[in-house]
Formats: C-alpha cells, sequence, structure tokens
C-alpha cells in the first residue's frame, strides 16, 4: 500500500511480535452518530452530543483493551472506522482508539486503515491528525453528484461541498480514497446516473463504492415513499435500475477501474482489503455497539443499547458458533459476491453439482475449470442465485 | 341420581349469531348451576376442538348436562345441547333440534338481529320448539335492547318484552334466563315403557369404547344389554354403557328413559353405522316407525388434498381414516396428478366443511397441504350408454365420446330484507339461477327461491350473498337433482404446459370470464422467474385467455455493512423457504395457494 513511510512519530506500536505467525485480523470500530439521520439510512445511527461521543469514545477504548487476548492469536491487518459518520471524532480521539488498539494487538506495517467521512465534517487539522494516527484511507459518501438528489437523500452537504472535502483530502496527501455513490434515485434518469459516474471518475479517486438504493422498512424515506410524497414516488424501473448497473460497469470499465465485488469498483491493487476479508471470511472482530465480529468461525453481534456501553456493560446481542454447513453456506455466497467467484472444493462440487449445472443452465453461474462466478445476469438476480446454495440438512 | 321425573327435564339449545355470546352464557350456565367451580372453568367449555374456539365457532354439536336448583326449591335436569351454525352443516342443525323441546334465542342488544340467527330460529319454530329470547351484552355502551326487543317481535313475531336483559360475560341476570327455562320450555313427554325410540343427533369415535353414540331418547328405555338397531342403516350391536354428559366428561348410569339426553356405547366400530338423524329401537321389542326427518347425508363438494411433501402421503391416509372415524360425512380415494404427485379425492358437505377438515389436518396432524378447486359431481353420459359420476375433472372423457353432461342443481331460498332484492336477484342470475318466485314474509323481509347450479354457489355465493346485503341475507339450499347442462373442461397452461390440478369443469357460458380470471390471478400468485412465463386459459386445446408473468430483472440484496452478515442471511433464507412452499411444474415453481386462490376469483 501507498503511505505506508508515513507513521505517527508518538505510536508505541507493538512491531516486536508482528511474525508471520500470527494470523490476520480485520478490525472493525462502530461510530454510531451522525449529523442527522439520511433518509435512506437503516444502520446503527443517530445524532448525539460531544459529551455522548466522548463517553463513547472511552468506552470503546476499555472495550478494546478488554480484548487482549486477541493478541496472542491476531496481527491486525486491516482497520476500518464505520458508522455513522466516524470523521465527526476529532482527530485526538480518533488518534487515542488507534493508540489503544496498537498498544493492546500488534498492527501490521502496511496495515490498511480506512475512515469513513462525510463532506462538511472534514477540516485540515482533523484531516492531520488522521494522517498522524495512521489513517491511510478516507471513504467519502458522495452519493450523488446532483444536488436535488442529495437534498432528497438528506444528505448534510452539497456536490461543491464535497469537492472541497475531497481535494481537502488529496491535499493533505491521501493517496487512497473511495467515493461511495448511490444509483436508481428517485427521478434519476440514466443520463442523470452517469453525469454523476462522469464527476466522480473525473477526480480519479482509487475505489467507487456503487450502490442502487434500497429502501428499507423504518427508514423516512420508506415513509414516504409509501405515502407517495412528490419526489419519492418516480423510482427508475427495474429495466431502468439494471441498465444503470450495466452502464456503471462499463463506463468505470474504461476508465480503469475494475469492478471486484458486486457493487465495488477500484484502480488495480485498490481493492478494499478490509471488505475484502467479509467476503472471504477470513477473520474479524467489531468494537462498538452493534458490530459484528467472526472469529474462529463463531459469529458474534455486540448490543446495540447505547446506554449500557456507555456504562461499560459489554455484552454480546447473539453469539453463534457456525455449522459445517453454515461455514459452506457463507463460503458461497459470501464468495460469489467477489467477481473471481469462488474456487470449488471437492466437498463444494459433491453437495452442489446439480444446482452448479442448473445455474449454469439457467445463465447466471460461469465457470472457468474449478472457478465459478456469477455471471452479468447472475449479479442482476444474486438473491436467488445466492439463496439456492443455502442447504437444507445438516451435512 | 336415582329416576328422573320428566317434568323437572329441560331439553334446549341456543341459538345465536357468531359473537352475540352464545358460548359465553353456555358457560355461564355451567358455572351457575354450581356443577363446576370457576377455577375448573376452562374458558367457553362447550366448545372443545382447539380450532372451534379459534374460529368462534361451533363445529359438532354437543350436549352438556347440568343440575339447576330453582327458585321453587326443586331441582332441574337441564340438557343443553350445542348446534352448529352454518349451512353446510343444516342438517346436522336440524336433528339437534329435533332433540330439544326449546330454544333459548342470545341476540346481541348492540347488533340487533342477525341474518344468520334467523334461519336457525325458523328451523327452532318449524320444530314446534318454545323459543326464549334473551338479550345480551346490555352491559355495552352502545345497548339499545328496547329497540332489540321491538326487533325480535317484529320480525320474527316472539312475544319480548320481559326478555331476559343479560350480560353474560359479567353474569348479571342470568338467573332470569335459568327460570325462563324452567318456567317456559316444557318438559319433555314419551312413555318411558313404549319400545325404544331415540334420535341420534351426534357421534364420536373413542378409541377405546368404540362409537359414542349421542340421543335423545323420545319414548322407552335404554341400559345396559338393550340389543339396539339402527332403523336406517340397520347396524345392530348390544349396549354396553350408557351415560349422560358431564361438562367435558361422560357420566356412566344404569339407564335412561324418555325425555332423556345421554350417550350410550355398544363396541360400534365405526361411525357411519350411527348416522345422525337415525332411530335407534329395541331389536328384541321394535317402535313401529322411525322418527321423521332422517336423510342420508352424502357429500356435495369434492377436491383433491395432496401432501405438500410427496413422501407424506401415508401420514396423509391416516390422518383421513382418523378424521373419518369420527366424521361420517368425509369421504376420500386415493387419486393422482401429473402436477401434485399422490393425494386423495375428497368429498365434503359443503365449502365451510372441507376448510375444517382442511385445517384440522395441517393443524392436528401436521401436514401440509395443497388442495385442488372443489367441484361438484357432474354425471356423463357417454355415446356408449355408459354414465359416469366425474368428480375429478381431469377425468372427463375426449369430448368426442361425450353424449351429454348433467349438473347437480339446488333449490334455494334467500331471506333478503326487501332493499336488497335486487342486488340478491342480480347475483343469482348471475350465477345462472332460474326465478322460482318471492314470498313476503312482512313488509320488510322476503323470501327468494331460486334453482341454482350446485357448482355456482359452492365456492363463494355465501360471501357474495353477505357483501351484497351487507350481512342482511340468509340463505339455505336443498340438493334438488340433476339437469342437462353445457358444461366445458377449462384447462391452464403454465409455460405451454397443462397443471391437470389447475383444471375444471364450467359452464360454456362463463368459461371465457373464468378462464380470463384464472389467468390474471396466476399471475399474480406465481413469483417472476428468470424467465417469462405465459399464463394460458383453454378449452378443448383452444386458447381463449393468456397472461404473462414477466422474467425477473433484479433481485439484489441491499449493502452488507460493517460484515453483518446474519441479516442477509436470513434474507436469503426467507427466499429460499418461500420456494419450499411451491410445486414444480415443469421448470416453473407454483406457490401451493394458488391452487387454492384461484377459488376466489369473484366480487371485490
Amino acid at each position: 500500500m501507498d503511505n505506508t513511510d508515513i507513521r505517527p512519530a508518538d505510536a508505541e506500536r507493538k512491531r516486536a511480535d508482528l511474525s508471520m505467525e500470527k494470523e490476520r485480523l480485520g478490525v472493525y470500530i462502530h461510530i454510531p452518530f451522525c449529523v442527522r439521520k439520511c433518509a435512506y439510512c437503516d444502520f446503527l445511527s443517530a445524532p448525539a452530543s460531544r459529551e455522548i461521543m466522548d463517553r463513547y469514545v472511552e468506552a470503546l477504548k476499555q472495550e478494546i483493551r478488554s480484548a487482549e487476548e486477541l493478541a496472542e492469536r491476531y496481527r491486525v491487518s486491516t482497520l476500518f472506522f464505520g458508522g455513522g459518520t466516524p470523521s465527526l471524532l476529532e482527530g485526538q480521539k480518533l488518534a487515542e482508539i488507534l493508540e489503544t488498539l496498537s498498544q493492546v494487538m500488534p498492527v501490521e506495517a502496511g496495515a490498511e486503515i480506512t475512515v469513513e467521512c462525510n463532506p462538511g465534517t472534514l477540516t485540515e487539522d482533523k484531516l492531520d491528525a488522521y494522517r498522524m494516527a495512521g489513517v491511510n484511507r478516507l471513504s467519502i459518501g458522495l452519493q450523488s453528484a446532483d444536488d436535488r438528489e442529495l437534498r432528497l437523500l438528506g444528505r448534510i452537504h452539497t456536490f461543491e461541498e464535497f469537492l472541497e472535502s475531497y481535494e481537502l483530502a488529496r491535499k493533505k496527501g491521501f493517496g487512497n480514497l473511495n467515493v461511495d455513490l448511490m444509483s436508481a434515485l428517485p427521478g434519476q434518469t440514466r443520463e442523470g446516473w452517469l453525469r454523476t459516474l462522469e464527476k466522480t471518475a473525473e477526480l480519479e479517486p482509487e475505489h467507487i463504492s456503487a450502490y442502487s438504493l434500497i429502501i428499507e422498512e423504518g427508514t423516512p424515506f420508506y415513509e414516504r415513499y409509501r405515502e407517495g410524497a412528490s419526489g419519492y414516488r418516480d423510482l427508475p424501473d427495474e429495466d431502468t435500475d439494471r441498465l444503470m448497473y450495466e452502464d456503471t460497469k462499463r463506463f468505470l470499465g474504461e476508465r480503469g477501474y475494475e469492478r471486484y465485488e458486486i457493487s465495488n469498483y477500484a484502480r488495480p491493487g485498490f481493492a478494499c482489503r478490509h471488505n475484502l476479508s467479509y467476503w472471504e471470511r477470513t477473520d474479524y472482530k467489531g468494537f462498538g455497539i452493534g458490530a459484528a465480529s467472526l472469529l474462529r468461525n463463531v459469529r458474534y453481534k455486540n448490543s446495540t443499547d447505547l446506554a449500557a456501553y456507555l456504562d461499560r456493560e459489554f455484552s454480546y446481542e447473539s453469539v453463534s458458533a457456525l455449522s459445517r454447513k453454515d461455514i459452506l453456506e457463507e463460503t458461497m455466497f459470501l464468495g460469489l459476491r467477489k467477481m473471481e467467484g469462488v474456487v470449488l472444493t471437492e466437498q463444494m462440487k459433491q453437495i452442489y453439482g446439480e444446482l452448479l449445472n442448473k445455474l449454469s443452465q439457467e445463465g447466471v453461474l460461469g465457470r472457468e475449470g474449478n472457478r465459478i462466478f456469477l455471471t452479468d445476469r447472475g449479479i442482476d438476480v444474486s438473491n436467488y442465485v445466492l439463496s439456492e446454495f443455502l442447504l437444507d440438512e445438516e451435512i | 341420581m336415582t329416576k328422573t321425573e320428566q317434568s323437572r327435564i329441560r331439553n334446549f339449545c341456543i341459538i345465536a349469531h357468531i359473537d352475540h355470546g352464545k358460548s359465553t352464557l353456555a358457560d355461564r350456565i355451567i358455572e351457575m348451576t354450581g356443577l363446576l367451580t370457576s377455577r375448573e372453568m376452562q374458558a367457553q367449555v362447550l366448545d372443545n376442538m382447539d380450532l372451534e374456539r379459534e374460529r368462534g365457532i361451533t363445529i359438532k354439536a354437543q350436549a352438556v348436562r347440568i343440575v339447576y336448583k330453582a327458585k321453587d326449591g326443586e331441582e332441574y335436569i337441564f340438557n343443553m345441547i350445542d348446534t352448529p351454525g352454518h349451512v353446510d352443516f343444516n342438517y346436522e342443525v336440524s336433528r339437534s333440534l329435533a332433540a330439544c323441546d326449546g330454544a333459548v334465542l342470545v341476540v346481541d342488544a348492540a347488533q340487533g338481529i342477525e341474518a344468520q340467527t334467523l334461519a336457525n330460529v325458523y328451523l327452532a319454530l318449524d320444530h314446534d320448539l318454545d323459543v326464549i329470547p334473551v338479550i345480551n351484552k346490555i352491559d355495552l355502551p352502545s345497548a339499545e335492547p328496547q329497540r332489540v326487543i321491538d326487533e325480535i317481535e317484529d320480525v320474527i313475531g316472539l312475544e319480548a318484552q320481559d326478555a331476559p336483559q343479560i350480560s353474560a360475560k359479567t353474569g348479571l341476570n342470568v338467573d332470569q334466563v335459568l327460570e325462563a327455562i324452567v318456567h317456559k320450555i316444557p318438559a319433555p313427554k314419551g312413555d318411558p315403557d313404549a319400545p325404544l325410540k331415540a334420535l341420534i343427533f351426534d357421534s364420536l369415535y373413542d378409541s377405546y369404547k368404540g362409537v359414542i353414540v349421542f340421543f335423545r331418547i323420545m319414548d322407552g328405555t335404554v341400559r345396559k344389554g338393550t340389543p339396539i338397531r339402527m332403523m336406517a342403516t340397520g347396524a345392530e350391536a348390544d349396549v354396553v354403557e350408557v351415560g349422560y354428559f358431564g361438562a367435558g366428561q361422560f357420566i356412566p348410569c344404569e339407564e335412561l328413559s324418555a325425555g332423556m339426553v345421554g350417550y350410550l356405547t355398544a363396541s360400534i366400530k365405526n361411525v357411519r353405522d350411527t348416522h345422525v338423524g337415525d332411530t335407534i329401537t329395541d331389536r328384541s321389542r321394535p317402535c313401529d316407525k322411525a322418527l321423521p326427518g332422517y336423510k342420508k347425508v352424502l357429500p356435495m363438494v369434492y377436491c383433491g388434498m395432496y401432501p405438500a411433501d410427496g413422501a407424506k402421503y401415508p401420514d396423509l391416509r391416516d390422518a383421513l381414516e382418523k378424521l373419518q372415524l369420527n366424521d361420517a360425512s368425509l369421504q376420500f380415494e386415493p387419486e393422482t396428478s401429473v402436477a401434485l404427485g399422490f393425494g386423495f379425492r375428497c368429498g365434503f358437505l359443503g365449502l365451510l366443511h372441507l376448510e375444517i377438515i382442511q385445517e384440522r389436518l395441517e393443524r392436528e396432524y401436521n401436514l401440509d397441504l395443497v388442495t385442488t378447486a372443489p367441484g361438484v359431481i357432474y354425471k356423463v353420459y357417454k355415446t356408449n350408454g355408459e354414465v359416469i359420476e366425474l368428480t375429478n375433472p381431469s377425468n372427463l372423457p375426449d369430448p368426442s365420446e361425450i353424449e351429454h353432461m348433467e349438473e347437480p342443481v339446488v333449490n334455494a331460498e334467500i331471506m333478503v330484507t326487501t332493499e336488497f332484492i335486487g342486488p340478491i336477484m342480480e347475483l343469482c342470475q348471475e350465477r345462472r339461477g332460474v326465478y322460482l318466485g318471492m314470498e313476503y314474509m312482512e313488509e320488510t323481509r322476503a323470501l327468494l327461491k331460486y334453482e341454482l347450479p350446485l357448482n355456482e354457489i359452492i365456492y363463494d355465493f355465501f360471501d357474495a350473498l353477505k357483501s351484497r346485503s351487507r350481512g342482511y341475507a340468509s340463505f339455505d339450499y336443498e340438493l334438488k337433482g340433476y339437469v342437462p347442462s353445457d358444461l366445458v373442461k377449462l384447462d391452464i397452461l403454465v409455460n405451454k404446459e397443462e397443471v391437470d390440478a389447475l383444471s375444471f369443469i364450467v359452464h360454456s357460458s362463463t368459461a371465457y370470464e373464468r378462464g380470463r380470471k384464472m389467468c390474471e390471478k396466476l399471475k399474480e400468485e406465481i413469483p417472476r422467474h428468470l424467465f417469462e412465463i405465459p399464463i394460458q386459459a383453454a378449452v378443448g386445446g383452444k386458447i381463449i385467455a393468456r397472461e404473462t408473468v414477466k422474467a425477473v430483472r433484479k433481485d439484489v440484496l441491499a449493502k452488507c455493512y460493517g460484515g453483518d452478515i446474519t441479516r442477509k442471511k436470513k434474507l436469503l433464507e426467507k427466499q429460499k423457504e418461500g420456494k419450499k412452499r411451491m410445486r414444480q411444474i415443469g421448470n416453473v415453481e407454483i406457490p401451493q395457494k394458488a391452487f387454492m386462490s384461484v377459488l376466489k376469483l369473484d366480487d371485490k
């Protein structure tokens, strides 16, 4: 990765035991705060006072310290601050969290360290501090280059403000930037979407995420959509939605971006390693409320109770040991999200043999040697294809 | 208790519209007569099937015997006989009423008389029962007892000014009902020394005792050892046990005599030997004539029932056999369908009966069922002189072999308030009804008489009747016979493949309309696939309607955030689970409910 030469001068990282015998670990840190909740958002996030945020950071640090036994087995290979809006964190606070983590467990020298940012929350000082703390990747939520669409989504910024943040990040030396985009917005045309893509690609970010809007129950967007509020009703039809997807692949492909996952595009070498670890099922540990972990084939989800968390009561909402069936299913439906797909093992061939033939015949699954992958058509109906890999019985 | 004098016996039933409080009043009466403590009371003691409790309706007739110490200081025996309240079971209702000497009519003080109640009240009056009106739910803020009293007097012509005004829920004035039963319902008559003559009003199969026969003795006496004969079926047996009905239990006794209600067991193996309405007599000293009103109940409606999981076929057979032990009107025989595999063609009294059996199979026997469109029995006269009784449309011979076909028709009587005569007449015309006449019962109420094809009323006629009369129409019918009819088989093709389980027989004049609606409905029911699916309706190979299920374009998951994949997996599981409830026809998955929902094509 780039930027690995820059390290915070004061970081007392445990490098001594960075031996390769230790396994790679992804770390996710959830910051459940935002300036204002976006209309489509159903993630665990809400506006909060400075005081609550400070207490949350203290609790986070304690939770991280309480996970010290992980140091015996793992080295941190990727680190992702997600939210919410992690960039609401003052530079000092973010540095404290990183500092705590590196005191508790070894962090690879080339670790990918990402912070999700919202335009409008970034300042020069903050970006300096992030870089000093070791952050080397920013993921900036733009969603649309059209201010009308931004308002509809309930975003707190304009396209112009995004540009300022983006330029500032470049100016401060961030060489690995992602821009989040969202297609299939109400009133959006193919041309409108292409304009957003164009304006984004012009900036040459290393990575682009392009999702199509999914209206989740319980969001203001869902309510307005259901009530038929003006501006929310006229969603692009499915055909247009798929055309936008195809446009995205073609347009970004022409500009040197490779689609490596259903909705993610990157310049060579800039695929998000942290996200890939989810699809590849390497172990990861989540800190903060609602954060998910996968350790030794056990899935954990932290409690979502903020009040309890602030009182330093760390508990899981769920813990489930994965059976052989679960593991195989996950390997398939997560692995197939990657464009390179999954390399078939003997077990997979034995269990899914018939299904693989059926899906190939239906034109949704491609195969090259032992590698299977979603076709373009398969991506369009990925829910169906992936659900087919769920098994009826334990294996 | 030793011999009870007839004068201290009261045999009665309670008539009420659904939700007007029949079961609550029955509970209260049982409670207040003191045979049960409050603690022993399960809510709604009379309805002991789960299904009944949930639907709030009574499926099979039941009875309970209780002891009431009246204000005159005497103890009275009350036999309270519960009755079903649906046209499918009209015959059972009439036999239950025939076992009573009086009826308590419960009317909701806020709702007033409703149509369904009327049919049963008239049925009770036809059986010369004394009817005691009771105004219930007077504790409701919206109660208007005086209006309801006037209504009872105007519409039914019953004296109701001093009707007890009660709250069955709180128990208020229920004592007045008990006193009214004592004073206004006549004691039974009948000669205990005459030859035995008893009316069967229900029976129940018990795996230890065999069939338990519920009866009312009109004349004579029955005791252990009495050699009995059922006069209509000819079945003979020797009585093993007689007794009466405690609340929720059978209490054996020495003997039962004229005027009494009770049960007997006689090692009878099958409820088919103990038809409701049959007369029990003593074969060593038979009575001269059976009681009037007996009918052999025959299934009127047939449908195919298939296990969703083919491997459950033997389980379905076992379950049907068990249900049949208790339900002589249920018939079934094995059949196979290309679309659905192995199953049974089952015969029912009507659509409610069908639904009840279906629910009991699913609930009590844990079976997942696919049910095909119900049909009636058609008579197919072949050119070679053969006559087929057709219960499964798939068995219809080639048109070239058919000389003509006949379908069953019923004589229907519809009672309706005059303002709705127009809409109800229109409905009957639409359903190929033949107008027979109309009588005014009183100024605001008329009785419409129609001849209607049975296949036009088995699906949703009752619903349509209610919706077009705002609930104020009641309906009764009896089979009249068979008439020649221009019938055709309507076939449904899904993705060019004929789905035998969706075929049905219709009158040629309605084939186009039905076919079109079937296609529309199936279009809604069949989920989009990866490819386009044509749905066609055809008569004799000619396509008469078509719809298309478009191919699915997009089916994608939302962003998987922060590695929390459990939610996504749940979504995938839900999707996969949905497919399990489908039937594979060619390469199309048809949801099981599509086979049933296509029945509800009309109205709305």
